[in-house]
């Protein structure tokens, strides 16, 4: 009697700490682009100080998970979803929960780079001033420790106020992931962030995602399966809207449980 | 393997072909000259019919039944006028409209249904917006025959067009911006204000410029409102009468006499000389502000 006690509180404190450090839960999430069923049953828990991967062929679905965690994808007309996606215990459809107070946690990281066409420095400084910080001199630091963390402050630091379009495509890369530091936000999800850069600018990024996860928890969609293999902890791989498996990175690419897993990383289809 | 095109009869064909590009070349390099040739030579006449009444006093003077001291002085200030009251009107109601039907409403049948009506407005002729304004305006709002209600009038007859060129101003903003903004959780207005406008401005002025400057042409609806075209004094505020500038004309080429042509070609000159003012204003800040994605 006693005994069963005593593992009941185990258990129950196994699972806070576990709790504690999924910063994502899906549960049972199903998505609809009007009839057409995008996301099937996902249920997968994400992990803080991780990088976890999503890999898949395209229309795999990928993309609309990763945009499903921010909510950017209610900018699509005539999506709906049914099931539950928790952030830090926090069910993010809740009536309650605001979606723009998600996003300051939640940071994006696009796959065409997307600078404002405004300067490096008002780039960096507009999510802080749309959430109300004017003071000068915080957001001169705001500025530089976001570049500093993107790795581009050296390359930039003599040109703050030109013109983010005059950067390289790597460069304004790095800039929109310097512009998503600085809302400082817990979790950054990267949705195929290297697809329009040269290898170089890609090394680039990939080193900084290395960087990033001591602070970050990081969800990055890539269709480069190399890519997943190199830089990422956890690697789910999906199909037609499906999580056909989930587990370590080194697992999943040596020694996949599913068929189709396997058929795909070894590029029999996809 | 069998070749399924005969180089040879490519080679025949060849002629012919370079022929015809090089006569269709020719026929469009005509089209554009005849327009040309029309624009000069209307241009030409008009400044020497122009030539020796264009002076300081022409500018200053009211009109006057002899055609030496006929000044378009009534028209030039009231078509200022009339853009006191057309110019922020029109901006504000179609800024807005455009803002709204692109940014905010939903696209259903209502919205479909506006933006077909807004499109056909754009087409509707200047003398029906005339009938609107006498009826609206003038008689029912009792302003009479005023500054406001010609600029209400006005402003009704270019608000489709301004309408239609702020909504494409906006949709040619990427959406990879506003995204950009929404990610960083920035609410709609920070990204119609922050992002969405400061990247649409120089194409909704360019197209609201262009439209005011056609407003500063226009004639018919502001004859069905019976704005008086031979006016000694200036207006004072909205609600005084006035005169503008082609209804000045328009009276003066009526006249008999042979000289009041000429009054009408200088106030003619004076009338493109704005137009063209405020043209080259809406290419500055094209050239200016434009920019690349």
């Amino acid at each position: 009697m006693e005994l069963t006690v005593v593992k009941e509180r185990k258990n129950k404190q196994a699972e806070e700490r576990s709790e504690k450090n999924v910063v994502y839960r899906t549960k049972n999430l199903n998505l609809w682009y009007g009839e057409h069923h995008a996301l099937k049953n996902i249920d997968l828990d994400i992990y803080e100080n991780e990088v976890t991967a999503i890999i898949g062929p395209s229309g795999c679905g990928k993309s609309t998970y990763i945009k499903t965690l921010n909510r950017m994808i209610e900018l699509v007309p005539g999506v709906r979803t049914s099931g539950e996606i928790t952030y830090r215990g926090r069910n993010i459809f809740d009536k309650s929960y605001r979606v723009e107070e998600l996003r300051t946690q939640v940071g994006m990281v696009f796959q065409k780079p997307n600078p404002f066409p405004k300067s490096i420095y008002d780039n960096v400084a507009y999510g802080p001033r749309i959430h109300g910080i004017r003071d000068k001199k915080i957001l001169d630091e705001i500025v530089e420790k976001s570049l500093r963390g993107a790795a581009i402050w050296d390359e930039v630091k003599d040109r703050l106020h030109t013109n983010a379009y005059g950067l390289s495509g790597g460069q304004q890369q790095r800039l929109c992931i310097a512009r998503c530091l600085a809302i400082e936000p817990d979790v950054i999800l990267m949705d195929e962030p290297t697809s329009a850069l040269d290898p170089i600018s890609t090394l680039k990024v990939e080193e900084l995602v290395q960087e990033l996860k001591k602070n970050y928890s990081i969800i990055i969609v890539t269709h480069n399966m190399q890519q997943a293999a190199r830089i990422s902890d956890k690697t789910a791989f999906f199909l037609n809207g499906e999580v056909i498996e989930y587990s370590d990175t080194d697992k999943l690419f040596s020694n996949p449980d599913d068929k189709r897993t396997e058929d795909y990383i070894t590029g029999r289809f996809g | 393997m069998e070749k399924l095109i005969d180089k040879q009869r490519v080679v025949q064909h060849m002629n012919g072909r370079l022929l015809r590009n090089n006569v269709l070349k020719f026929l469009f390099f005509l089209a554009t000259l005849f327009g040309l040739i029309v624009l000069v030579v209307l241009l030409y006449r008009i400044f020497t019919q122009a030539i020796g009444w264009l002076n300081i006093d022409f500018l200053n003077n009211f009109p006057s039944r002899r055609p030496e001291n006929a000044g378009i002085k009534a028209g030039l200030v009231g078509s200022l006028w009339l853009m006191v009251i057309v110019a922020p009107v029109s901006l504000i109601l179609g800024v807005g409209t455009a803002i709204y039907l692109e940014e905010y409403a939903k696209k259903n049948r209502f919205t479909d249904f506006i933006q077909t009506n807004i499109s056909n407005l754009a087409g509707v002729p200047s003398i029906v917006f005339g009938l609107l304004g006498l009826t609206l305006f003038v008689r029912e709002l009792n302003l009479g025959r005023s500054v406001l209600a010609a600029g209400l009038t006005m402003s009704l007859l270019v608000l489709p067009v301004i309408v239609v060129a702020a909504q494409e101003a906006i949709r040619a903003v990427p959406n990879q911006l506003r995204e950009a903004s929404y990610g960083m959780g920035a609410t709609k207005w920070q990204t119609i204000y922050g992002i969405v406008l400061p990247a649409a401005i120089p194409g909704i002025l360019t197209g609201s410029i262009l439209a005011l400057s056609r407003a500063i042409g226009e004639t018919a609806p502001l004859v069905v409102l019976g704005i008086p075209t031979f006016l000694a004094y200036l207006p004072r505020g909205i609600f005084d009468t006035f005169t503008v500038m082609p209804m000045q004309i328009y009276n003066w080429t009526s006249r008999p006499q042979a000289d009041f042509q000429n009054v009408a070609a200088a106030g003619i000159v004076v009338l493109l000389v704005v137009l063209i003012f405020m043209n080259s204003i809406a290419i500055f800040i094209r050239n200016k502000f434009q920019k690349r994605y």
